[in-house]
């Protein structure tokens, strides 16, 4: 079996942005980048699969400027056996990328794609689910356990309160949440190795997709500040205002 | 020019990020349609002809839409969204999962996870979990947008008076098959998704005090959380962590018991929708932030609050 | 699970200019004779200039030797000095040195303004377009020795160690790095460094090592308050006149601003703290006119070497050497170091590509030390060696003197003066005031978790911490009872707390180890040097950006 891993390079998480003064985006200059962590852990399922012998090969694929190449260097040193880059400088959003990657699909037909649930900087959780419906697949969102059963595969999935489990028919779309694995650490002979995995180069335009934006960013802005509020003089005051004014119980 | 608001319910009961979701698609100008799709959901579309502010309730009831499977509503969503301008669903995992099916199959962006509506084309949107806010545009025909709950009061769940009309349940290819839900047993409400946290600091002082603050949230039917201090200094487990590198939650209030507020405690929780703090010290960082204060001994506070709370 | 092993002609631990320069110089070297030098570089910030953080003016001297084109190959000197002022503060006064009165050591002309972590990130691409082998996010955890006790290299640490010393799930060994020579770049109280230096006594006859703190912000300021190229020294308020230091506000690209306090790590009164002392300097006139209605965006300290020549150890042992500020190199006098990590890169390169055509292996690289004594880096240390001692008396007195030192005997005069280890230097609580400091005001001064914030530093809490102590009674039983627990105050990042029971009762030392940003100031400045340093697992520690 083929898995299909897509992986984001964004700003590294630990790395707190800043707002342009000109309010025309987010400063990313000269920023850490790595990879997506929902990704990351989407890599390592596809290799916790592998090695459990249901698959047989995971293909890395990326999209964006030619740096990207680093974050599939990464995926191929935790264990991707090849990768594919759509190189592009166009700014992608996910209908675009979905549509990449439907592309792609078509090329390599995979039994099973995982990506993350969201990517951390635009936090759209839109990809996965797109692609399901381009390609006509089911999905399982928000995985936290992934299990093959035959011809289909049963997903455990975080909703809010819990938990809830579906089947699937393969091939299927998978996204990850937080709680499915915790990736492994990548070691330097590892990534030795990465650098000789074949990295295939595409362009959108190869693909035949049409990838031009549909939203316009028209500014970014500082979040609100919050203002500090009133001090209450005791209990009962602060249980009152909570009550009529804030209505929160 | 009409905008659909499709219910998250459980074939009984409206989900109350629902009423927030309309009250987002009132703000478009038009008229207000509410699908509800489920089965055997009688009950649940009854209660969404209540909401204020609904001209029309859809119901397409049939038994691929028992479960809110993401595969059969897109398809139904689809299936109608020609007549709409703008649809929309709470950004709830219900939301999530299925809306960005509906918007590919339609070919258009969606806008994930709006808190302001500038105007019919343009929303306001928090990128990089919060740390900045982005006004986008969409030319899109129809725009399919997810709506942040806590950022949207609630439409009235009563008094309003839509009228109701059967949808046609779509074809259905049946890829997916739920197989089961396990929602949270225990008595505590998960820190992620809750609609309360109370969360103690390293001013609660010890392991075994760190028990009111659980009483108070078990008062108050809330997940408990902990800050980083009070989880290094043993009170509470590593799972409770709220913060930068704890858990980043959202809830409508958030109490902060005896917690002093440093940054990297903020980055946890300040979208939190109201915030409530209690410390003995005046100068604490968590009273910039708090909507309410109070400078008080926690010790003597928080049993005052459990017994305030029993008061109708 | 046993490390594997891999084999490099020349290994070099630390990716800042150093060791970057000792890299590119090995592969010029081997492209110019048409040889293969195999070079393998590990780091242990999460990418090449995670962990640099500077002023910085820089000398472009060492640059230009080592890649004559820099200009044309995009490196990021963009910001020419323009202005030089130096003043002297008072609480509420300045008075600025006449130009014409500054010893050419405070003379910026011809030096540019510069991030040095984005010159670093630069110098790592150079290093890998040449065809080192550059490894981020690998600390290098124990130096390896061959059975003749030479240097053979050096291990990665393990990865995923649990906090109770045991293997996770996530458990990755290291690896170990084998070389025929292996450089240690490790910047400034390096922690395999100081181990080379006791195994091989490498400062036996010199003067010890004396360091200061530096702690920098990164300010976003109002458009019309910038000046490209502006740089500014201060000396005096608000460190006491016994504590050698002094403050850098240096006019960046993009309105960004550098502002810094160095404060000499010999302080005597533990209740002193850099950190407030740098929040408080910002207040003043000459300072905040800047600073006032701009943003800051970062932060971050690290110690400095500032022994200057007399404190430099012997550079070389069986197997390789120290380059840059691991052997410590800086020109404190200048506040400026990296042309001499550059150079001193460069020199130990030149030595091992010597070594290594001549079919040698692990023995002593006596070319570097030797090229070394005939530099300008020689010449340059050797004038400015007495401003260390001179001003770590009285800063007035010592300005003095080293002017007299600078101006007039153009810092050829015939003494040479001595040093005393910094811990050495810290006087009991008992016996010093304690100063009370203001709080800080969200504007201007900020508290030392949102500073920390800033840095982007982060640490896999299930591990061993990385901050150890040798004897845990100590922190309370002397630092605690004797010194008013110094470690809570030179500690820029709030790594260090005493914590008590509810009632106040049997206070214990809190390690936050999380928030620790490789400064190494607790190494250095702990009173019975209880406190060592050792590497965290790999790819953490801060993340600092335009630094």
């Amino acid at each position: 079996m083929k898995i299909l891993v897509a992986v984001k390079r964004v700003v590294d998480f630990n790395v707190k942005v800043r707002v342009k003064s000109d309010n025309s985006g987010v400063e990313t200059a000269n920023l850490k980048m790595s990879m997506n962590p929902f990704d990351e852990i989407a890599v390592e399922e596809a290799i916790k699969l592998k090695e459990a012998g249901s698959a047989t090969e995971i293909v890395a694929v990326s999209m964006g400027p030619a740096v990207c190449q680093e974050t599939l260097r990464s995926a191929m040193a935790m264990g991707a056996d090849r990768a594919i880059l759509v190189q592009t400088e166009v700014e992608l959003q996910p209908l675009a990328v979905a549509k990449l990657l439907h592309a792609i699909l078509k090329k390599e037909n995979p039994q099973l794609v995982i990506l993350g649930k969201q990517a951390i900087d635009d936090d759209s959780n839109q990809t996965g689910q797109m692609l399901a419906a381009l390609a006509n697949l089911p999905q399982g969102t928000f995985a936290s356990k992934v299990k093959l059963s035959g011809d289909g595969v049963e997903v455990t999935r975080e909703i809010d309160g819990g938990l809830e489990t579906v089947a699937l028919k393969l091939p299927a779309i998978i996204t990850t949440d937080l709680r499915l694995n915790t990736p492994r650490y990548v070691t330097l002979p590892n990534i030795m190795k990465a650098k000789k995995k074949p990295l295939e180069t595409m362009t959108p335009e190869s693909l035949g997709v049409d990838v031009k934006p549909r939203l316009k960013t028209l500014k970014v802005q500082e979040p609100p500040k919050r203002k500090p509020g009133a001090k209450v003089a005791d209990v009962k005051e602060l249980v009152a205002k909570l009550r009529s004014e804030a209505k929160v119980i | 020019m009409a905008a659909l608001v499709i219910a998250e319910h459980d074939n009984r009961l409206i989900r109350s990020g629902t009423l927030n979701a309309v009250s987002a698609a009132t703000k478009l100008g038009g008229e207000v349609h509410v699908l509800v799709a489920g089965h055997q959901c009688g009950a649940a579309a009854a209660a969404a002809k209540q909401i204020g502010g609904v001209a029309k309730v859809r119901v397409a009831d049939a038994p691929q839409y028992k479960d809110g499977l993401a595969e059969s509503l897109a398809a139904l969503v689809v299936s109608i969204a020609k007549e709409y301008t703008h649809i929309l669903t709470p950004a709830t995992t219900f939301g999530k999962n299925f809306l960005p099916r509906v918007a590919a199959l339609l070919d258009v962006a969606q806008i994930s996870d709006v808190v302001a509506v500038e105007n019919p084309d343009t929303f306001v949107r928090p990128i990089y979990a919060g740390n900045a806010m982005a006004t986008v545009q969409s030319s899109d025909r129809i725009k399919v947008i997810t709506v942040r709950t806590t950022a949207f009061d609630a439409a009235a769940a009563s008094g309003g008076s839509a009228t109701v009309e059967p949808v046609a349940p779509a074809a259905d290819a049946a890829q997916s098959k739920m197989l089961g839900q396990e929602l949270t047993k225990s008595e505590r409400p998960e820190l992620a998704g809750a609609k309360i946290v109370v969360s103690g600091g390293r001013g609660v002082g010890s392991a075994e005090n760190f028990k009111l603050v659980g009483q108070l949230a078990d008062k108050m039917g809330a997940a408990l959380g902990a800050s980083r201090a009070a989880v290094d200094a043993g009170f509470a487990p590593n799972d409770y962590q709220v913060g930068q590198t704890g858990k980043i939650v959202a809830p409508d209030l958030y109490v902060a018991v005896g917690i002093s507020g440093a940054i990297q405690h903020l980055a946890g929780m300040k979208d939190s929708r109201v915030i409530v703090a209690i410390n003995k010290d005046a100068d604490a960082p968590i009273f910039q932030v708090a909507d309410y204060g109070l400078v008080a001994d926690l010790f003597q506070a928080v049993p005052e609050l459990i017994s305030e709370l029993d008061k109708k | 699970m046993t490390r594997e092993a891999m084999e490099f002609d020349v290994v070099i631990v630390g990716g800042g200019p150093a060791g970057l320069s000792a890299a590119i110089r090995l592969k010029q070297i081997a492209s110019e004779a048409e040889r293969d030098i195999s070079v393998c570089l590990i780091e242990k910030g999460s990418e090449i200039g995670a962990h640099i953080i500077s002023g910085a003016v820089m000398d472009p001297r060492a640059l230009t030797e080592l890649l004559p084109s820099w200009k044309e190959d995009g490196a990021p000197l963009k910001i020419p000095v323009t202005e030089d002022r130096f003043l002297f503060l008072s609480e509420k006064g300045s008075f600025r040195v006449p130009n014409f009165l500054l010893p050419p050591v405070f003379q910026n002309h011809g030096n540019y303004v510069v991030s040095l972590s984005n010159v670093c990130r630069w110098l790592g691409q150079q290093a890998e377009a040449l065809g080192v082998e550059v490894y981020a996010g690998f600390a290098g955890q124990e130096v390896l020795y061959d059975e003749n006790g030479a240097v053979k290299g050096v291990a990665t640490s393990d990865m995923g160690v649990g906090k109770d010393g045991k293997p996770t799930e996530a458990y990755q060994p290291g690896v170990e790095l084998l070389a025929k020579y292996t450089l240690f770049a490790e910047g400034c109280r390096g922690h395999l460094g100081r181990q080379l230096e006791t195994r091989f006594k490498l400062h036996d006859g010199t003067e010890p090592q004396v360091y200061g703190i530096g702690i920098k912000e990164l300010w976003e300021i109002a458009p019309e308050k910038h000046r490209p190229g502006l740089v500014m020294h201060t000396a005096g308020w608000p460190l006491p006149s016994d504590t050698y230091g002094g403050s850098f506000l240096y006019h960046f690209e993009n309105n960004l601003v550098a502002i810094g306090l160095v404060v000499g790590l010999g302080y005597s009164n533990p209740y002193l703290s850099p950190f407030e002392e740098f929040q408080r300097y910002k207040k003043h006139p000459e300072i905040r006119q800047f600073l006032e209605g701009g943003r800051r965006v970062g932060y971050g300290a690290r110690a400095i070497t500032a022994g200057g020549l007399q404190a430099l150890p012997k550079l070389v042992f069986p197997g390789g050497g120290l380059v840059g500020d691991d052997a410590g190199f800086l020109n404190a006098a200048r506040i400026k170091g990296s042309h001499a990590a550059i150079k001193s890169g460069m020199l130990a390169a030149e030595a091992v590509a010597q070594a290594l055509a001549q079919g040698r292996r692990r023995d002593q690289l006596e070319a570097y030390p030797k090229g070394f004594q005939t530099s300008w880096l020689r010449e340059e240390l050797y004038r400015a060696r007495n401003f260390k001692p001179w001003m770590s008396g009285n800063l007035w007195f010592g300005s003095f003197m080293f002017g007299i030192d600078q101006m007039l005997l153009r810092g050829k005069a015939p003494w040479t003066l001595h040093l005393k280890p910094d811990h050495t230097k810290l006087k009991k609580a008992s016996e010093c005031e304690p100063i009370s400091y203001p709080k800080p005001d969200g504007v201007l001064t900020f508290d030392r978790l949102s500073s920390v914030f800033l840095s982007n530093t982060n640490h896999e809490e299930n591990q061993p911490s990385h901050l150890t102590l040798k004897d845990p009674t100590v922190p309370i039983r002397v630092n605690l009872d004797l010194y008013a627990a110094p470690e809570t105050r030179y500690c820029p990042a709030a790594v260090y707390e005493i914590v008590r029971d509810a009632a106040g009762k049997n206070p214990r030392l809190q390690i936050n180890a999380q928030n620790c940003v490789h400064c190494k100031t607790c190494d250095i400045k702990d009173p019975t040097q209880n406190i060592v340093w050792v590497a965290p697992q790999g790819g953490e520690g801060p993340v600092y950006v335009n630094m």
